[in-house]
């Protein structure tokens, strides 16, 4: 479908099926927005006929313009029609999951108050440690499970990772061994609020980890009034520091990996979160940055309502001016949600499959209980097993038996609703601009928000399709000299 | 053409395999965690 819009001054046309992008004067926004409504048919001409005379513009002009989207549409550029793929295109061998958010531990030293994870117990009233033959046997599972898949991933995720160190450092030397072992590439993430980021973590996480997410909301008192210690004292001036002094050398080595976020959450606290970027990337020096709408229940007080989201979607367009203005300096901010490749990027396939929750990504927790992503842990309804029930299935190599496979220890009740769960099944993506851009959204999002995987969360998809009128924007915007 | 510029052709990609390979990375690898974006992965195959 074709998604015509306007901002800060500029037309833009976006064909969502072929990601092809225009920039359109006024005059020929209107032609298209003829087009929009004949979906897609060239419309009559007594309806340029109207437009001419309602706009003063002159009728020949109108038509050569007219004509222009004839041509446009013929060579696949507007209006490409929609394609029928089907689930065996999307899981060739059916689904292998070969992606793992690992609980390091279910603790945290903060207590922030929107925490999806019950401040680190995800609601189960038990504090707990990974400990390290847990957490072998899960990358053992997801080894296992992986198949013919050779990159894989693995985030060491909490509560707070930190503070169960020995056994991330157990398990990153772990995952190199069995990379030598298997042939296979495990790609290592750690997300952390970096309260106990001292300088041998953080050396360690420089040479070892692809990636590193280091959790903090932006300005000094938007951070504290959601991001308190044990002790309700707000966290700001412990973590800065620490960040800072992490990028300032994971910015720089060369000899060291260097992706990073920096990545926060907003409120109806903060709706000015732009702000909070800003922040970021000067105060901090961060470069790669996320800032997520919080996750909340009605009646929380600074649940993201129906009503704050101009406010929120002027914000998103403030940013997109300013991550504009960064990249026409040879040090540019990129904001990961409008990031986007115009010329490469996921092929249609990944689009369409989205993240992949319960079918090719899950996440384990200290006990080992195997859930469909982060989100999900400790909501029993959606165990999908646990990794020590892998033991049944190896022989005395720790090789898979004869005619078993890894997810034979997988409950197919809960596993194969997220196999299921195809973003083009949808009845509202299969109308929205947006569908290849968010993959169908977040299920667990949708759960919370609808009580349904598939139901539709207004508030998250209102804002996946500001966010791409952004990157979209960008696009635009950045072809300027 | 005189009031239409176009900044990007037709470019999602279609594998002549006809099928996904599975290879890219999960986007709450990256930074998700609590919503979800995939378009801005990147694909394995380009690197």
């Amino acid at each position: 479908m074709v998604h015509a819009f306007e901002m800060k001054n500029r037309f833009i046309a976006y064909d969502s099926e072929s990601c092809a992008l225009h920039e359109l004067d006024e005059m020929a926004y209107g032609v298209l927005c003829k087009f929009i409504a004949a979906d897609g048919q060239t419309p009559d001409i007594s309806v340029f006929e109207e437009l001419a005379s309602a706009k003063n513009y002159d009728l020949q002009d109108l038509l050569e313009c007219r004509d222009d989207f004839s041509v446009l549409i013929a060579q696949g550029g507007l209006f490409t029609p929609g394609r029928d793929v089907g689930i065996e295109a999307l899981y060739p061998e059916a689904p292998v999951i070969k992606a793992m958010c690992l609980h390091i531990c279910h603790d945290c030293n903060l207590r922030c108050t929107y925490c999806f994870a019950g401040t680190g117990d995800f609601g189960t009233g038990k504090r707990s440690m990974l400990d390290v033959e847990t957490g072998k046997r899960a990358i053992d599972f997801l080894i296992a499970s992986s198949r013919g898949r050779h990159h894989l991933d693995v985030d060491f995720f909490g509560g707070e990772p930190l503070m169960n160190w020995p056994v991330v450092v157990a398990l990153t030397e772990y995952c190199e061994e069995m990379s030598k072992k298997t042939g296979k590439e495990i790609r290592l993430t750690i997300t952390t609020n970096a309260l106990l980021l001292d300088a041998e973590k953080s050396a360690f996480i420089n040479q070892h980890m692809k990636n590193c997410v280091l959790s903090l909301d932006g300005r000094p008192e938007v951070h504290d009034r959601m991001r308190p210690g044990i002790g309700g004292k707000g966290s700001y001036e412990a973590v800065s520091g620490r960040i800072r002094a992490f990028l300032d050398v994971r910015n720089s080595d060369e000899s060291l990996y260097h992706e990073h976020y920096v990545r926060g959450t907003y409120t109806r606290n903060n709706l000015d979160f732009s702000k909070d970027v800003i922040h970021m990337a000067e105060v901090l020096g961060a470069r790669h940055i996320s800032v997520e709408p919080v996750v909340a229940e009605d009646g929380a007080g600074y649940e993201i309502r129906m009503e704050d989201l101009p406010q929120i979607e002027k914000e998103y367009e403030d940013l997109a001016e300013y991550i504009l203005m960064t990249r026409k300096t040879n040090d540019p901010v990129q904001f990961f949600h409008f990031i986007m490749d115009m010329q490469g990027g996921p092929c249609v396939y990944k689009r369409l499959k989205g993240c992949g929750v319960g079918a090719e990504y899950c996440a384990v927790t200290p006990d080992g209980d195997i859930y469909p992503c982060h989100q999900f842990a400790g909501d029993a309804s959606f165990r999908m097993g646990n990794v020590r029930d892998l033991d049944d299935l190896l022989d005395e190599s720790g090789n898979l038996l004869p005619g078993k496979k890894a997810e034979d220890i997988l409950n197919p009740e809960v596993h194969d609703k997220f196999i299921e769960r195809l973003m083009p099944k949808k009845e509202a993506c299969k109308t929205c601009f947006a569908r290849y851009n968010c993959g169908g959204g977040c299920a667990a999002n949708s759960l919370h928000a609808t009580g349904s995987l598939d139901g539709m969360y207004e508030v998250s998809c209102r804002l996946a399709k500001k966010r791409l009128e952004c990157s979209l924007w960008l696009a635009v915007a950045g072809q300027d000299a | 053409m005189k009031h239409i510029k176009t900044i990007q052709t037709a470019c999602v990609k279609t594998p002549a395999s006809g099928k996904a390979c599975g290879e890219c990375q999960t986007s709450c690898q990256s930074a998700c965690k609590t919503s979800c974006t995939v378009a801005n992965q990147k694909c394995e195959s380009d690197r």
